[in-house]
């Protein structure tokens, strides 16, 4: 038994009888090391400890978490839940906590990673600062390292952990700046080198950029762009709550794709990172959420499966990495196409290559229209070549129509895990060649 | 619990940090969500630790435990060290800091009824009484109502000093009605669609008058899906004051972050237009633009006694006549950029690194009413609410989605219209800043969600605002 899952015991011991409950318990180290104009200025470390419990007298629910894992505040979070559960009105939506379950076999967890120490991680930042030989660098690697167990009086008990390395950075002329990402389960599977040397060199071909007419161009979009796209259409259409409410653009069953793209959520992967469980200790399933341009099934918590007349698929979200309730994707993958990014470029007679979007904000979540700016690295591809670098340009677009059907021109085999809108290391995506984007204006005016 | 903190400073100056301070924090949040009548959220939460910062030559190291005992508390002190140390590796210029006070003291937020002093019971219940208005308006589809408290007392303490303690209470809500159509979904809420969070108790959510709105906020809801569409132009536009607010927050709050204007938060929240060296001379907009950072705002959400490196609280104009004048800071920034440190430092919970953040970041009132601004516009567009926000990484280039907006005529609103958006570029737009509402109608709104950081810290900022007109914005903007 580890100290995670002595934890869970505990607290199920201290709700006994009294009422139904489920206990979700992470414990761990999460570490980040910042630097900016090339050197750390912010290092820092978290014990991790987090109890997160939900009650349920006669469907009458109440949760609430803690980070404080002593008898006193363990049996104050219990006796407190208790009580307000009692005075709650029936939720009749709830689908009761899951039976025994049987844990699917994944261990993205890498022993060395688990006890690195900042010494590793300046070493990791040092090399991404080096590959920029002399440019003004910035940027954080972070080192996560959690054992987490649920277990509820329904008679489930599973557990699992993880490592992950998150390296994300810039380097900066004093003109431009160009991005390099690298994430992976263990230090070693950081390449901070090769993602220092991307940066550099996106911001040295950056420097010197002119405005350019907005309006329609093909695009290129690197993987970090299509890491924002992942998880906008992800978290607006693919959520089984979104759906249930009616707010997500998803038909099951219909064509509103390109049939050349395929998406799915899969902790499973051996690319993947992260627990193979949910936080109702659900074993995450590999959900196709893109097939061919059609949407086949999405992603269910025990709620949303049950108003929804399914199954969950093991996407209730764990407290803290989410910023709402919703069933969310936290391992999607887009299915690479033969082109190398060099072949996609040469299709284009006359686009521009987006390195990163940032800031995007979805204007109505039925259409997923999105405005949004791009970063680190815009550039004109003119005959099959770039050309030069663009400034920064916003954009107001559908991310639904831009991978329509017909509208995907190409798709890259250089798949990696790239940084996007939210959380780095939840999307491993190649580059895409689209047949349009709507700029709406240029940075500056 | 000073003990607990002093406990961390202590290992850490032993460890061979220069400077060391830490927090012990006590927080507590409940947090309860209701839709279409049901409960969807009961959520109660404690945190409880420690966060402890050393400084060794250029970096901050920063370690945190939710482990109290002695053995726990120097671990930590001590692993702060270790990791200002191990920045060695990849080390800057000696970070000096600016003096400020040793303070002892104690400092609570004015309240009358601490929100966990009054029963879930009643705040479902009025959730649900609101979510029940609000469906019975025909074509609401979804109907929604949160209310937060946050309870959160801190112990500082430093190695030089400092012991405040402050008690800090919080709290707000909102709720929205939402009507889906075909191929869109429009949404309206009230007070405003971030929630209005105060410093303060429960009372700050009762003098809102959630009840008297609802049946409003559903009604504009379903009439939005019939309404035209915005035209794309170029016109006067006035903006209710939640939207002002906002506008603050993004094109100037973050802007005039020193550590943003410094570069350290470069790769990810992004830089600033801003360069200190026209500092005291750059036009930020027209004569009727007067900012504040003002932390001591009776029951606005930016205000407390005592920032998270013990700085007392303060007032700093930061645009003055239309001038650039004053930057957020904390004792660091501000020693790198030779300026006073303006007390604007603070972490979220115990386990984060305290950094700069807004306070209370907001536009001092002018004239009149919205009422008279309307009546004095020929031609233009009213926005209220905001439903998008984006702005690039040096707060220059922003597009805003509103909820509601009408069109303007000969002094009167016209027809209502859907889907308002307007974009524009920061300096340019708070230059046309024409008509400033008064005072009576300048509120100091809260965003409870601002993030920053890495990881990421949720901030709680204020921004005081009131209705105001800008020209020439093009508005209407089409995706």
């Amino acid at each position: 038994m580890s100290r995670t899952t002595d934890l869970v015991s505990h607290v199920l011991g201290i709700v006994g009888t009294r009422a139904d409950a489920g206990v979700y318990v992470r414990t761990g180290t999460s570490a980040l090391t910042r630097f900016a104009n090339s050197f750390i200025h912010q290092n820092v470390s978290d014990d991790v400890a987090h109890v997160h419990l939900t009650v349920a007298l006669d469907n009458r629910l109440a949760s609430g978490s803690t980070t404080a894992t002593t008898d006193d505040a363990l049996n104050s979070l219990v006796d407190r839940l208790i009580e307000v559960a009692a005075m709650q009105p029936v939720d009749d939506e709830f689908a009761g906590f899951g039976g025994p379950v049987a844990p699917r076999e994944i261990d993205h967890f890498d022993e060395e990673t688990s006890r690195a120490d900042p010494d590793a991680r300046a070493g990791i930042v040092k090399a991404f600062v080096d590959a920029g030989d002399g440019l003004l660098a910035a940027g954080m690697c972070g080192v996560d390292s959690y054992t987490d167990a649920y277990g509820n009086t329904a008679g489930r008990f599973i557990d699992g952990r993880m490592t992950r390395v998150i390296l994300d950075g810039i380097h900066q002329t004093e003109t431009s700046a160009g991005s390099g990402h690298s994430a992976g389960p263990s230090l070693s599977s950081i390449d901070a080198a090769g993602a220092g040397k991307l940066a550099s060199d996106r911001a040295m071909r950056a420097i010197d950029a002119f405005d350019t007419k907005p309006g329609e161009y093909e695009v290129i979009l690197a993987p970090e762009a299509m890491a924002t796209i992942a998880q906008f259409l992800t978290g607006y259409g693919f959520s089984g709550k979104s759906y249930n409410e009616g707010t997500s653009f998803v038909t099951l069953d219909e064509q509103r794709f390109d049939a050349a793209v395929h998406l799915k959520d899969d902790v499973a992967d051996p690319r993947g990172l992260g627990i193979s469980f949910d936080a109702e200790g659900t074993p995450r399933g590999t959900v196709a959420l893109i097939d061919g341009g059609v949407t086949p099934s999405l992603l269910h918590d025990r709620r949303t499966a049950k108003k929804a007349g399914g199954v969950s698929t093991g996407h209730a979200p764990v407290a803290g990495e989410a910023w709402d309730s919703r069933p969310g994707g936290r391992n999607l993958f887009f299915g690479e196409g033969p082109s190398s990014e060099q072949d996609l470029i040469a299709q284009v007679e006359r686009g521009i290559y987006v390195s990163t979007f940032n800031y995007c904000r979805v204007l109505d979540p039925k259409t997923v229209v999105v405005t949004g700016l791009t970063r680190n690295g815009t550039f004109m591809i003119e005959n099959g070549a770039i050309t030069g670098a663009v400034t920064n340009l916003r954009f107001t677009q559908s991310f639904i129509d831009a991978l329509g059907p017909t509208r995907v021109k190409g798709i890259g085999s250089n798949s990696r895990f790239a940084d996007g809108e939210d959380e780095p290391g939840t999307v491993h995506t190649p580059s895409f060649h689209l047949a349009s984007w709507n700029f709406t204006g240029g940075v500056e005016g | 619990m000073f003990d607990r903190a002093e406990m961390g400073v202590q290992a850490a100056i032993d460890a061979g940090a220069s400077y060391s301070d830490a927090r012990a924090v006590l927080s507590k949040q409940e947090s309860i969500e209701v839709q279409n009548q049901h409960l969807d959220t009961l959520d109660v939460s404690e945190q409880i630790g420690v966060g402890v910062r050393s400084l060794i030559g250029s970096s901050w190291g920063f370690a945190s435990t939710g482990d109290l005992s002695d053995a726990g508390l120097r671990a930590c002190g001590e692993l702060s060290a270790a990791i200002a140390k191990a920045s060695a590796a990849v080390a800057g210029p000696m970070l000096e800091f600016e003096d400020v006070p040793v303070v002892e003291a104690f400092w609570e937020t004015p309240h009358v009824e601490n929100p966990f002093d009054v029963s879930t019971t009643e705040k479902v219940d009025m959730l649900v009484a609101l979510t029940a208005t609000m469906q019975s308006v025909e074509g609401v589809s979804l109907a929604y109502g949160m209310v937060a408290g946050w309870d959160t007392r801190k112990w500082f303490v430093s190695s030089i000093g400092h012991r405040i303690e402050q008690h800090i209470v919080e709290a707000g809500g909102y709720y929205t009605a939402t009507a889906i159509g075909e191929h869109e979904t429009q949404i309206r809420s009230y007070p405003q669609s971030f929630g209005q969070f105060e410093t303060g108790g429960f009372e700050t959510i009762r003098r809102w008058n959630y009840a008297d709105h609802a049946q409003r906020i559903a009604e504009e809801a379903v009439a939005l899906l019939t309404a035209p569409e915005m035209e794309e132009r170029e016109t006067n536009l006035i903006l209710e004051s939640s939207q002002v607010a906002l506008q603050i927050h993004e094109s100037v709050g973050h802007a005039i972050e020193l550590d943003r204007i410094l570069g350290w938060e470069a790769a990810f929240a992004g830089t600033s237009h801003l360069e200190l060296d026209k500092l005291g001379t750059h036009r930020y907009g027209s004569a009727l633009m007067n900012i504040t950072a003002d932390a001591t705002i009776p029951g606005a959400l930016g205000t407390f006694g005592y920032d998270d490196e013990g700085s007392p609280a303060s007032c700093v104009d930061i645009v003055k006549d239309g001038i650039w004048v004053g930057v957020l800071s904390g004792r660091d920034s501000a020693a790198v950029a030779g300026l006073p440190s303006g007390g604007m430092v603070r972490g979220d919970g115990y386990n984060r690194i305290p950094m700069v953040r807004m306070t209370n970041v907001g536009l001092l009132p002018g004239d009149g009413t919205l009422d008279d601004i309307i009546a004095d516009t020929d031609d233009g567009v009213f926005m209220a609410t905001n439903r998008s926000w984006s702005i690039d990484d040096r707060r220059l280039n922003f597009q805003f989605g509103c909820e509601l907006g009408y069109e303007i005529k000969n002094g009167k609103l016209g027809r209502m219209v859907k889907n308002p958006t307007y974009t524009g570029i920061t300096p340019q737009f708070w230059g046309s800043l024409d008509r400033l509402a008064g005072e009576s109608e300048w509120t100091h709104w809260g965003i409870p969600n601002c993030g920053k950081g890495q990881p990421v810290q949720v901030g709680h900022t204020g921004h005081s605002a009131s209705p105001a007109r800008f020209a020439n914005v093009r508005v209407g903007v089409k995706g």
